[in-house]
């Protein structure tokens, strides 16, 4: 959500109980102002908070001139003391993919994995021990990279591509209609497209080139990955992602407020087959 | 009227294109022209089509210039191009490219020629002033075509004078290619037809050139035809609400402008279209009525509305009045307010309303006790929970209806097994473990949900052990449709509202917590009833509860304790022993028992007895199950304490010392770090052991059949003898 209307975002996507505490909510209408100066972003997301047992994160990502170009992610402690993430790697993915369970909360924990390694030496195999330390940190960073690229999602039409390839926030937007607002096929993914690529030119044949260039909810897999509901009398549209619980979408159909907030443990569900 | 309309722009679009490429040529060392790209914007074609002429006019010599020197054979290679890429048009320049004879075969001569014979004209129109200007080109273009509002100040500085003769030139350059080259196509021949209006008209056109949306460039020509016919088509899309298009819109603002001539008009292009739109005059002429839409919006807006009114409706009534002395009414907003600082919660509007919900519920149910237990989310809508309590014996018959129901099915299968030939079915499903009554155990409490507040409160059924049983084994979303059946591997008795009733029993039971104290146990009905299976279960607020320091409740988890009983591996809170059999049976049982037949004995289920601090519980692998939390480090005191439970994400509870509430907003799963499994299915039976009974002896052979005749015959002898001898002796008795 943007940290510039953070309040009334706030209070549209509190749908779900997830809410900011009115300390919070205050210390990052400050911080976040100041994060936009020092580190001149063009525009500050406030991105959610990932739960941990001791502590929670506060994420903020920072938007570049180009929306689709890779983000700056901060995350914090208390909201006020901002410190950049490390951008995340596939390397990193894969390591943090053995991690479980909750995160602490303490950026410096380090998991401890072992994994059984076969050595050959000479003609007999023997079977080693090998503990690996995964830092917290590199597991934020995968999980929050994760997050992104699988459910950060943008109405239709609010964000365009100009002729010199770069993503903008569309001026003109005025929000989805009702009918559209209850859609798949009107929501996006906010990352650079990667199914749209493998589309043929016949699925292509309909798509907008300066506002269809991303890829869009309806094909994402399992079906039913996200839950659609009309809030509020359908003065309001909530999307939640049953992929990452805690995940919540939300638009205001017929006005420019949407935006997107995570809170949650920051773990995947992967019952979601069983669980339709 | 239409018809012309929508041929010329379409051609001036056309035209707009080619004029951009001129300059291109100019500058022959530019190798891209941003042009094309920017150009989907109707406005910043604008520019560049009127905009060159004061500040750039020596630029427009030489494009205007040339064709006098060159025959007209030699322009089309500008054509060409700025249908297929323009990087490609820009090095080739003029003359590298043959023109693209191929294309137009189409183009009907006569029209070609008269075409060429009015672009000759123009063209020595022109020559006489462009050639003054000839050879100095103006590095402006460039800006221009980068920059819109660049070429927008061009325009304003447009003199009067020369926006003739601007005219003048630029048609002339639209006719020049033209004849050349170009036509595949209809396009053309609308382009040849209109030529003829134009050179009368031309000053109009010029000012009427809107120039349309000019797709990027496209490999494939009839992309851009198509692009170019959509982009028109949008252009005249008509609004519903004025009966307008953009199209004539802007035509009639260019006429105006061009008729006015404003000294500023870029300046005032707000107000000129502003003017040109209330000068619009439209009569509604729809004599259709208006249908009123009733969209859902409106439709709960209405219902809700029942919420908000029913206030003053009340008021009269003087008993619902005396209960609400009784506060059976939660104070939602206060514990709203508190989870707020907690930071859970829904938004402020959302809780009112369902606090009149509440409101709504208890006035229209006989209910003691009402809490706000919490939302569950699902995938098409949400459930709203309501915790009641009944005043006493107020729910008693729809209980009793259902244990009939159950008792017939019982006595239906006993009566079927008299008359036995074959061997029946030996195996008897487990006894199904009974119920708790209403009003102990799981079902101490009474659930009501909606969907949404103002929507109707719909009560749920009690839950049964099984289905707490099956429920602990599987995991599904809800549905938000109390009636969808629950699709699962271990079948699940029941659909959703009963699914939905069993976790709400689970999540009650395992995340409601009160701080130390609070509660104490009811000292004279637990002694009577000296329940020693089920522990004591009955407790009641402590009178004297003091209060308890926020800080310690947040240090120190064993100040806080569960209110609502475990419910045991069984499925009930209180222990059901399954192999007691009735009264009668029981001495058969005791015997048997002696005899050590059947040790059916089961181990007693327990579980932690009421009120023991959660600092008891179980870890899930390494992590605790509670996260404690001051809601404010800033101003800690004031502050309440936050308790978060990690086995049932979204279970909230706080306490500021004196009060507390409990509160539940999630998916209603439990949290495992591992990913679900299914349960592996039941062991396959056993089939009858390979024995005596199963197995026959051989087939008896003739040599025995007759042993076995001379034997019988042989022993038949004395038999009969001895009978008689039995019998002789009998009847001397």
């Amino acid at each position: 959500m943007d940290s510039d209307s953070l309040l009334l975002s706030l209070e549209l996507a509190s749908g779900s109980g997830q809410g900011l505490s009115p300390d919070r909510r205050a210390s990052l209408l400050t911080s976040l102002l100041l994060v936009k100066r020092d580190y001149r972003y063009s525009r500050v997301l406030f991105w959610g908070r990932i739960l941990g047992l001791v502590a929670d994160y506060y994420i903020a990502q920072g938007l570049s001139e180009d929306h689709l170009a890779p983000r700056k992610t901060l995350y914090s402690l208390n909201c006020m003391e901002w410190s950049l993430l490390p951008p995340a790697t596939e390397e990193m993915m894969t390591q943090t993919s053995v991690v479980k369970g909750r995160f602490m909360g303490d950026p410096s924990h380090e998991y401890e994995y072992t994994e059984l390694q076969k050595t050959n030496d000479g003609d007999k195999v023997f079977e080693e021990e090998i503990v690996i330390r995964i830092k917290e940190e590199t597991r934020l960073v995968s999980v929050i990279d994760q997050i992104d690229k699988a459910v950060a999602i943008t109405p239709r039409g609010a964000l365009f591509k100009n002729p010199f390839g770069l993503t903008h926030v569309n001026r003109t937007f005025e929000g989805l209609t009702l009918s559209e607002a209850k859609k798949l096929s009107s929501y996006f993914h906010f990352r650079e497209p990667v199914d749209l690529k493998n589309k043929t030119l016949l699925e292509k044949a309909d798509l907008d080139p300066s506002l269809d260039f991303m890829d869009s909810l309806e094909h994402d897999i399992p079906k039913g990955s996200w839950s659609i509901q009309m809030e509020r009398g359908n003065a309001l549209v909530v999307l939640r992602s049953l992929l990452w619980p805690g995940l919540t979408f939300y638009h205001a159909p017929g006005t420019k407020n949407c935006g997107y907030i995570y809170v949650g443990t920051g773990e995947k569900n992967m019952d979601l087959p069983f669980m339709l | 009227m239409e018809d012309s309309n929508a041929l010329e722009p379409e051609q001036e679009n056309q035209e707009s294109g080619e004029e951009g490429r001129p300059w291109d040529e100019m500058t022959a060392a530019s190798t891209q022209d941003p042009q094309p790209g920017l150009s989907e914007h109707p406005e910043s074609e604008q520019g560049p089509d009127t905009g060159p002429q004061p500040g750039s006019s020596p630029p427009w010599g030489p494009p205007g210039s040339s064709p006098p020197g060159s025959p007209p054979g030699s322009r089309p290679p500008r054509d060409p191009p700025s249908r297929g890429s323009p990087p490609v048009d820009d090095l080739a320049g003029p003359g590298a490219s043959p023109p693209a004879p191929p294309r137009e075969p189409s183009s009907p001569p006569p029209l070609a020629l008269s075409a060429q014979h009015l672009a000759a004209q123009w063209r020595s129109d022109k020559t006489a002033r462009g050639i003054p200007e000839a050879g100095t080109p103006h590095p402006d273009h460039l800006q221009q075509s980068s920059d819109e509002g660049e070429s927008t100040h061009h325009q304003t500085g447009q003199s009067k004078g020369n926006a003739f003769q601007q005219l003048q030139q630029t048609n002339g350059h639209r006719y020049e290619p033209r004849d050349a080259n170009d036509g595949n196509s209809e396009q053309e021949d609308l382009r040849c037809d209109t030529s003829q209006e134009e050179d009368s008209d031309s000053e109009r056109h010029l000012d009427e050139a809107e120039p349309g949306p000019e797709p990027e460039p496209e490999a494939a020509p009839s992309m851009r035809e198509i692009a170019v016919r959509s982009a028109k088509a949008y252009l005249l899309k008509t609004s519903s609400k004025s009966g307008l298009n953009l199209y004539d819109h802007l035509s009639n603002m260019l006429t105006r402008i061009l008729d006015e001539r404003p000294e500023n008009a870029v300046d005032i292009i707000e107000n000129i279209s502003q003017d040109v739109k209330m000068a619009h005059f439209s009569k509604k002429l729809d004599t259709l009525q208006n249908e009123n839409e009733m969209l859902p919006t409106y439709e709960i807006a209405e219902k809700q509305k029942a919420l908000f009114l029913q206030g003053n409706l009340e008021g009269a009534d003087q008993e619902l009045e005396d209960e609400m002395a009784e506060y059976s009414l939660p104070n939602v907003m206060e514990s709203a307010f508190y989870f707020e600082q907690a930071g859970v919660g829904l938004g402020t509007d959302e809780i009112y309303r369902i606090c009149l919900a509440l409101k709504q519920l208890t006035d229209t149910h006989p209910i003691q006790r009402c809490r706000f237990w919490g939302k569950i989310l699902g995938r098409e809508m949400n459930y709203i929970v309501a915790e009641v309590e009944f005043h006493e014996g107020e729910d008693e018959e729809e209980v009793e209806e259902e244990d009939v129901t159950e008792e017939r099915d019982n006595g239906e299968r006993e009566g079927e097994e008299d008359e036995d030939e074959l061997p029946r079915s030996l195996y008897k499903a487990p006894q199904p473990i009974p119920k708790e009554e209403s009003r102990t155990g799981a079902n101490r409490y009474i659930y009501f949900v909606c969907n949404e507040p103002g929507r109707p409160w719909v009560k749920l059924p009690s839950v049964t052990p099984a289905q707490i049983v099956i429920a602990r084994k599987i995991k599904k979303f809800f549905t938000g449709r109390l009636d969808s059946p629950i699709i699962s591997y271990p079948p699940f008795p029941g659909n959703e509202s009963n699914y939905l009733r069993a976790q709400i029993a689970r999540i009650s039971a395992g995340t409601h917590v009160s701080p130390l104290g609070f509660y104490q146990f009811g000292e004279e009905e637990g002694e009577e009833e000296e329940e020693v299976e089920s522990g004591r279960d009955n407790f009641e607020e402590n009178p004297d509860f003091e209060g308890i320091q926020v800080v310690d409740l947040v240090e120190s988890l064993s100040n806080w304790v569960h209110h609502v009983q475990h419910i045991l591996p069984q499925g009930r809170c209180n222990w059901f022993n399954p192999i007691q059999k009735s009264e009668e049976e029981e001495e058969d049982d005791e015997e048997k028992e002696e005899k050590g037949e059947e040790p059916d004995y089961i181990e007693q289920e327990v579980g932690p007895p009421l009120l023991t601090p959660i600092s008891e519980d179980l870890e899930i692998q390494n992590t605790p199950p509670w996260t404690t939390r001051l809601s404010s480090n800033l101003i800690p005191q004031y502050a309440v304490a936050v308790l978060r439970s990690n086995l049932w994400p979204g279970a909230y509870a706080f306490c500021n010392g004196k009060k507390f509430e409990n509160l539940y907003i999630g998916w209603g799963h439990k949290y495992s770090p591992d990913s679900y499994a299914p349960p592996v299915p039941p062991p396959a039976c056993q089939e009858y052991p390979r024995g005596p009974e199963i197995t026959e002896a051989d087939d008896p052979s003739v040599e025995e059949e007759q042993a076995f005749r001379t034997a019988q015959e042989a022993a038949a002898l004395p038999a009969e003898e001895s009978e008689v001898t039995e019998e002789d002796e009998d009847d001397y008795d």
